[in-house]
């Protein structure tokens, strides 16, 4: 993965500084709180419910198990025994305090860490697949190319007043596992018609109040123009974006006014006087950050060895978890390991320090020392041995990682809600246990297939409820909490906003409000097909007339 | 008193005096003249002494701003809120594009916490906000010995200048 020269680390070192004294400032009553405001959320840190939230950057979702110690040693000196994986690959302390977050920050900068920009007006970590590298399906590594853009972004002078946050995801495979069509900018990489890697820019894509699948403005783009390009879009929105009312000030709202036509129109105009000149990049610093991501040391290996072969034949619930939770790779001999942060009765995404800890290690035995985050609230390890694999999953089923569960209805997107959050309307949380203790049979699950079920406690939509294919949004009526239902959401290839069913319900008849839905799906389903396949070919009226029924 | 201001990061007196409306032309001295009422007065600018600047806000095309340049000696761009980013586009395509040499300042609600980011787009002198410390506010100039991008500054981003 990246690693910082001196000068990536001075930078860091200078930021430190700068937020130390900003935070003295504030404390001293020089900086009013809401000058100061714009500076801490610049910094990921936000005033919660209980106390600050610190998020903290994971780029592009890649951690080494130095940087995972470090973060387990903030939850344990810093917080309250426990952080929380954001659905940005990022990470949150719910507890720690404000002046102490410069301390925070220079622990976090000793293994090259920070929460610059993981917040406010500017442009957040750019986020990608947590298989870029071992995938199947991908073009290419996808990771060097987020490097270029995380440097590109980070401080940058001319973005750090946008109208609004702006979210930038990269994307390299057949499936999309990024989302990119719900970012502020995807970057689709793609080979032209000569072979050589090129770009497709899609933008203003996004959920909140206003979900809209993105549109694309440049098609094969060639790669030394990228951060060119990049640079235009985001002048043109800095100029024209609305800054009049927050919630239609994303630059997909500036799209939609504008029409593609007419946007994609300014931004070549704008790029017109950026292209061709230093900022291009040169092919010899692509070679220079791809040189960052080389295939780690893989032994020679055959896929399915003898030893797994027999595992999975003696034990069912080995077998299960291989299906569900590893993932095919391009090394023969390898997979990748979901570790599941989604086990009945624990908040989905939530890991204490004894955990971190315990990944640490897992990774440096079994996986190179690498660790990403995934969007879904999962952390992965990457490149784990196949005839090491049900010896790990005898460790993670004592840590309780091994919940075969991955890509299946348990394994909820959930914004921290109301118990945590100050903005949301209502609690998320609870709403995910209570559907993880309805479905609580995992062969049922495992005959359900894929089902993407994803909980938000408000319009922010944080828990990406219009993209999941059941969503679940929390909602406030007169002081009390209720809970919209949609279905038909999809964030892959087919990106698609879920359909609202109908009026909302009660928070406790939420697990059979899903229950009725999943039947619908069953009785109706084809052999083979999923949830979403049975959707679309059959619409809401069946699944509506089930759970209004009297 | 005159105020004080930072100009190419020293503390100095501001030589130049506010015209909003046609009838406030001082007779002699450095003006800043409202865009808005610039052509009102462009009769009365040709015979008189004295530096002209012209105050703008972020919104501006700046393309209206082109045939003017070379006779400006300083372009005041007001910041309504110092949230309201426009002004440090509208800097980087006077200076990168239209390559305007002359004073360009941040006036408004310029706070320490903004002063580095602005010198970056091309800022080269500031009206720090009246209930601040103008001292305090020039160490904000400092903030960064290092930075990742091409800038008004400094054309060669990192990967053209690694050391």
């Amino acid at each position: 993965m990246y690693a910082y020269t001196e000068y990536d680390q001075q930078l860091l070192n200078e930021r430190v500084a700068q937020y130390r004294n900003q935070t003295e400032r504030f404390l001293a009553g020089k900086l009013t709180d809401e000058e100061f405001l714009a500076l801490r959320l610049q910094n990921g840190l936000y005033v919660q419910r209980h106390a600050p939230m610190l998020r903290v950057a994971i780029p592009y979702g890649m951690l080494n198990s130095a940087q995972v110690r470090v973060l387990a040693e903030i939850s344990r000196d810093f917080d309250k025994g426990y952080a929380h994986f954001s659905t940005r690959q990022n990470i949150q302390y719910n507890w720690p305090a404000l002046e102490l977050v410069p301390d925070i920050l220079e622990k976090l900068a000793s293994v090259q860490m920070h929460a610059i920009q993981t917040s406010g007006n500017c442009i957040r970590n750019v986020t990608t697949d947590q298989f870029a590298g071992v995938a199947t399906d991908e073009l290419e590594d996808p990771r060097p190319w987020c490097e270029i853009i995380r440097q590109w972004s980070t401080f940058h002078p001319e973005f750090a007043y946008l109208p609004r946050k702006f979210k930038i995801a990269v994307n390299a495979s057949e499936s999309d596992r990024a989302a990119i069509k719900f970012h502020d900018i995807g970057v689709e990489i793609v080979k032209d018609a000569a072979g050589q890697t090129a770009f497709d820019i899609w933008v203003g894509g996004g959920l909140g109040r206003t979900p809209i699948v993105a549109e694309k403005v440049a098609e094969a783009l060639p790669p030394k123009y990228l951060l060119s390009y990049l640079e235009a879009v985001l002048r043109v929105y800095n100029r024209y974006g609305r800054r009049d009312n927050k919630y239609k000030a994303r630059i997909k709202i500036l799209v939609k006014a504008l029409g593609v036509e007419a946007f994609r129109e300014k931004v070549e105009a704008e790029w017109a006087h950026m292209k061709d000149s230093e900022m291009d990049l040169p092919e010899a610093e692509v070679a220079r950050m791809q040189a960052f991501f080389p295939a780690p040391a893989y032994a020679t290996l055959a896929d399915n060895p003898a030893e797994l072969v027999e595992q999975r034949a003696a034990n069912p619930g080995f077998d299960a978890w291989v299906k569900r939770n590893c993932t095919a790779h391009k090394q023969a001999g390898y997979m990748a390991v979901t570790l599941s942060l989604k086990a009945t009765a624990v908040a989905p995404g939530d890991v204490t320090t004894e955990e971190l800890f315990a990944i640490a290690d897992l990774a440096d035995q079994y996986s190179f020392g690498e660790i990403r985050s995934t969007h879904k609230q999962n952390v992965v390890l990457a490149d784990v041995r196949q005839d090491q694999l049900f010896e790990l999953w005898g460790k993670l089923k004592e840590l309780g990682f091994a919940t075969a569960n991955i890509g299946c209805l348990t394994d909820v997107i959930c914004c921290p809600g109301g118990d945590f959050c100050s903005l949301a309307n209502a609690k998320s949380i609870p709403i995910a246990e209570q559907i993880q203790r309805q479905f609580d049979d995992l062969d049922y699950l495992y005959d359900l297939g894929d089902i993407e079920l994803n909980i938000s406690g408000c319009m922010n939509a944080c828990g990406h409820h219009h993209i999941g294919n059941i969503g679940i949004l929390g909602v406030d009526k007169k002081g009390e909490e209720y809970y919209q239902v949609s279905l038909g959401g999809c964030s892959g290839r087919d990106a698609k906003v879920g359909k609202i069913i109908g009026p909302s319900f009660f928070e406790n008849d939420i697990a059979g409000v899903i229950t009725k839905i999943i039947d619908v799906y069953v009785e109706k389903r084809i052999e083979g097909e999923s949830f979403l396949s049975t959707y679309e070919r059959v619409g809401m009226d069946p699944f509506k007339e089930r759970v209004y029924a009297a | 008193m005159p105020r004080k201001i930072i100009k190419d990061r020293a503390i100095v007196e501001d030589s130049f005096t506010l015209v909003s409306e046609p009838g406030q032309l001082p007779a002699n001295g450095d003006i800043l003249v409202d865009i808005a009422i610039l052509d009102d007065l462009q009769s009365e600018l040709a015979n008189r002494d004295g530096k002209v600047g012209i105050k703008v806000t972020g919104d501006v095309e700046p393309e209206l701003l082109a045939s003017h340049l070379d006779n400006l000696d300083l372009i005041a761009i007001e910041f309504p809120v110092f949230r309201d980013g426009r002004g440090y586009s509208l800097a980087r395509i006077l200076r990168d594009r239209l390559g305007y040499r002359g004073e360009l300042r941040a006036c408004g609600d310029v706070l320490r916490d903004q002063l580095f980011y602005m010198q970056r787009c091309g800022f080269n002198s500031f009206e720090p906000r009246d209930d601040r410390c103008i001292e305090d506010a020039l160490n904000g100039l400092s903030d960064f010995t290092v930075t990742y991008q091409a800038d008004a500054l400094e054309k060669r981003p990192i990967y053209q200048r690694r050391p």
